[in-house]
């Protein structure tokens, strides 16, 4: 079978997977110990494991952020969500309330009625998605620090705090956490008909509206789970430093997001998507980020090669790039 | 093989596509100074015969030579520089920037390095005036008509040495006199040597302006002919390949139409845009709507499905009032609509056939109650057989099929909705002799099946082929209403010109 006999489908899901998979090959060969996995005390323990814990906040956030950019938009505020769900539950913390239910509620509370703020703006008000977002992005981040008197607020909550070290099955928690709410998400999309109105939605909105969809309440939709992913993502990573940090938690996370997103092959006019990808995405991000490390390099160089790695992901995955090394092929081929 | 003034010519020319042969040896040829008529059903390869001579596609086989030289254009700028210019239905200029910005792009005349905007506007004025054109040169492209853009378009391809141009479907969206002064600078562009292909629907147009006629059907050449000695029915049996029935139907006359029970009535209903007006459908009965351009024909079909809101009057469907807050509860009500803009507003351009079809259903059930893939596919494939609808795979994109062909899966998504009324706007606007007769077939079928058809229509004569009432508009209010054998394109056109 050869390339271009495959689904688009196939094709589409073809280069993320080889990408992670050429990553993690090189980590093997920079330190051969990277693909195991010890076991302590009924815990995992490990590289890959790491990997995957560390990229669970992304994961997240790309999570939401796939359904949003489905729809033809773009979510630029979850960083900063991430910031008010960790300040709204380290707020309850402090402020006494000891019910971890009412704590995650109301983190997770924020990060709705922040995505529910955006997507009204978005869907009802037809205000451009960058623009609406924005408005959160850097306002979110001055709500957090207003929740948090303009202090790091540190606590001390063992049931909160598992959200970010605990260990559920051997596995870190915020790798569970990862996995129930794709599968929530891959269930509520695949297995009902929101995936297909969302990815219509984004394909054409009017014609959406004209088959009767609702197009400004899937909007709306869509941003509300983005908030709630951050929020999940917001908590993870107030629950592991035992603290919530308005300035820091969640800082250009939202980029990081976008980027995993489309990593996964989605294109930002909306259309088609796919959960799974955009993971794989956050993962190859994590996955890089170790691999320079691991490589010794002088980290004054870790951006720029982060950069080069992804340019050279996203031009394997470029239908027009494979168009142009086709027409150079046979050109050569010509030739010769 | 050609004769001496022949400017463009393909022969044998193949372009396959993955499962689909689109060209299968087809011969062209293109003399100086002629208009030459390019016409063929939706997917009979005209604009892929287009496509592979402007350099869009690259030919798989066959010889195209220009001027006796065999060419291979690379792509669209490529064929430009050879001669070959094209002007497409959908100007693809730059609206926002001037009109002598566009006649000049990429070519701006610059002195010392930078554009020199003074002669630019002064030779882009004098290259328009050539074309009747007397119009303000630094205003921005999108500030005129659909028609002098058009004009612009086509002058700027003639001004860069065009030696054929290719005109696809450029009449679609001119009136009648604008298609005229088109029609006066193609012949003027004709006896100054130039080829030109054009590309249209409108087979009176073909008579009109055309000396020579090449027919495609089905990726093959059907034959050259000369348009003086090619009888518009032999034209049309040739590009369908079969000899056209005229559809006969009986109309449902006012003493039956009384005796139908009535499915939907529209009283003193109006919007912000419309003046109250009433309106009634039975089941099994087509209304037709008539008017000009802007008269209130798609404004009352969005009243009616719910786009825009009922301000005042009512609306009942099967005895019961009916007030939308939103185009759903109109589908689960039993509408559907298929709309004007098929682009804007009715493909799902990247999504399947599949999914653009069960799209309707789905909404109409809920979104909980998602169809399973087996079923989808069913309903695909059951349409596609029995619409005709030409296409390999129900995985294919909808934007990868031919006009025609994507109307009646847009049609299919609202069959299998399985609706009590369906609006039509504009139906088979930009689709070819073949694929109107199935669609105009398709609506008398429906409506045997009992369905009500409200239809909205620029073409007087389809109007009167199949609607059994006709609803006259004229500057957004109802000035006529027109039933049974008062229905004739006389009647309609004297409604409309307001002299009944």
């Amino acid at each position: 079978m050869r390339y271009k006999d495959l689904s688009p489908a196939v094709r589409r899901s073809l280069w993320p997977i080889i990408g992670l998979f050429v990553l993690l090959l090189a980590n093997v060969l920079i330190s051969p110990e990277f693909f195991s996995i010890e076991i302590k005390d009924g815990r995992f323990y490990g590289s890959l494991i790491d990997v995957m814990n560390r990229a669970a906040p992304v994961a997240l956030l790309a999570i939401g952020m796939t359904l949003v950019i489905a729809t033809g938009g773009v979510d630029l505020s979850v960083g900063s969500v991430m910031a008010i769900a960790g300040a709204v539950s380290a707020g309850l913390i402090v402020g006494g309330v000891d019910n971890i239910a009412i704590v995650i509620g109301g983190g997770l509370l924020a990060g709705v009625a922040a995505g529910f703020v955006n997507g009204f703006l978005v869907g009802y008000f037809g205000i451009q998605p960058i623009v609406a977002t924005l408005i959160l992005m850097v306002a979110g981040r001055g709500i957090a620090q207003l929740i948090n008197s303009g202090q790091i607020v540190t606590f001390h909550h063992e049931a909160f705090e598992y959200l970010g070290v605990g260990y559920l099955f051997g596995l870190p928690f915020p790798i569970i956490l990862v996995i129930i709410t794709f599968v929530l998400v891959q269930l509520l999309m695949r297995r009902t008909a929101l995936g297909l109105f969302v990815e219509g939605v984004g394909a054409n909105a009017s014609a959406s509206h004209y088959i009767g969809i609702n197009d400004k309440l899937i909007k709306l939709m869509v941003y509300c789970v983005s908030g709630l992913c951050a929020a999940v993502a917001g908590m993870i990573a107030a629950a592991d430093i035992g603290g919530s940090d308005a300035n820091n938690a969640g800082l250009w996370l939202e980029l990081d997001a976008i980027l995993a997103v489309v990593i996964g092959g989605a294109s930002l006019m909306g259309g088609r998507f796919s959960v799974f990808l955009s993971i794989i995405g956050a993962l190859i991000i994590q996955a890089l980020t170790i691999t320079i490390i691991l490589s010794g390099v002088p980290p004054k160089f870790n951006l720029l090669i982060k950069a080069a790695a992804i340019i050279v992901i996203l031009l394997l995955q470029s239908p027009e790039f494979h168009r142009q090394i086709a027409r150079f092929k046979k050109a050569g081929g010509a030739q010769s | 093989m050609s004769t001496d003034d022949t400017v463009l010519a393909l022969r044998g020319v193949v372009k396959t596509f993955p499962g689909v042969k689109a060209l299968n040896g087809v011969d062209f040829t293109l003399r100086k100074g002629e208009i030459h008529a390019l016409l063929g059903e939706n997917g009979a390869g005209k604009s892929t015969l287009i496509k592979v001579m402007t350099g869009v596609y690259r030919r798989n086989g066959g010889i195209i030579a220009l001027d006796g030289t065999e060419i291979h254009p690379a792509n669209t700028g490529d064929a430009q520089d050879l001669g070959i210019s094209t002007v497409y239905q959908e100007v693809n200029l730059l609206p926002n920037l001037t009109v002598a910005q566009n006649v000049f792009l990429e070519r701006e005349p610059k002195r010392f390095g930078i554009i020199d905007w003074r002669r630019m506007n002064r030779e882009a004025r004098e290259l328009l005036l050539g074309y009747d054109l007397d119009i303000d040169v630094t205003a921005p492209l999108n500030s005129y008509s659909v028609a002098v853009q058009q004009l612009i378009a086509i002058a700027r391809g003639v001004s860069m040495s065009a030696k054929v141009l290719i005109l696809d479907e450029p009449t679609a969206s001119l009136d009648a006199e604008e298609v005229a002064s088109l029609f006066n600078i193609m012949r003027d562009l004709r006896d100054r040597g130039i080829g030109i292909v054009f590309v249209t629907h409108f087979l009176d147009q073909v008579y009109a302006v055309c000396d020579r006629i090449t027919i495609l059907r089905n990726g093959t050449l059907v034959g050259e002919y000369e348009a003086a000695t090619l009888s518009q029915q032999d034209l049309v049996s040739h590009m369908l390949g079969k000899e056209l029935e005229k559809a006969v139907h009986e109309k449902v006359g006012q003493a039956e139409a009384q005796t139908r029970e009535t499915l939907f009535e529209l009283n003193q209903g109006s919007s912000d845009v419309l003046e109250p007006l009433d309106i009634s459908v039975c089941a099994g009965q087509v209304v037709g709507l008539a008017g000009l351009l802007g008269s209130g024909r798609t404004e009352l079909c969005k009243l009616v499905f719910g786009v825009d809101e009922l301000s005042q009057g009512d609306a009942k469907l099967n005895n019961q009032s009916i007030r939308f807050s939103n185009t759903r509860q109109a589908v689960v009500a039993g509408l559907g609509l298929c709309p004007e803009d098929r682009k804007k507003d009715g493909i799902l351009g990247p999504m399947s056939i599949r999914e653009n079809m069960i799209m309707a259903l789905q909404n109409k059930r809920g979104w909980w109650r998602y169809i399973p893939m087996k079923k989808q596919r069913e309903l695909a494939e059951h349409y596609v057989k029995v619409l005709k609808i030409a296409t390999s795979d129900i995985e294919k994109p909808i934007n990868q099929l031919s006009g025609g062909n994507q109307q009646k899966v847009i049609l299919a998504r609202w069959l299998a909705a399985e609706p009590k009324l369906m609006l039509l706007d504009e139906p088979t606007r930009g689709i070819d002799v073949g694929a109107h007769a199935e669609i105009i077939q398709l609506i008398r079928k429906l409506c045997d099946d009992g369905l009500g058809l409200l239809v909205a229509s620029s073409e007087l004569e389809e109007l009167v082929e199949f609607a059994d009432k006709v609803v006259v508009m004229r500057d957004r209010r109802k000035v006529a209403e027109l039933s049974g054998s008062d229905i004739s394109q006389q009647t309609i056109m004297q409604a409309i010109a307001g002299q009944s």
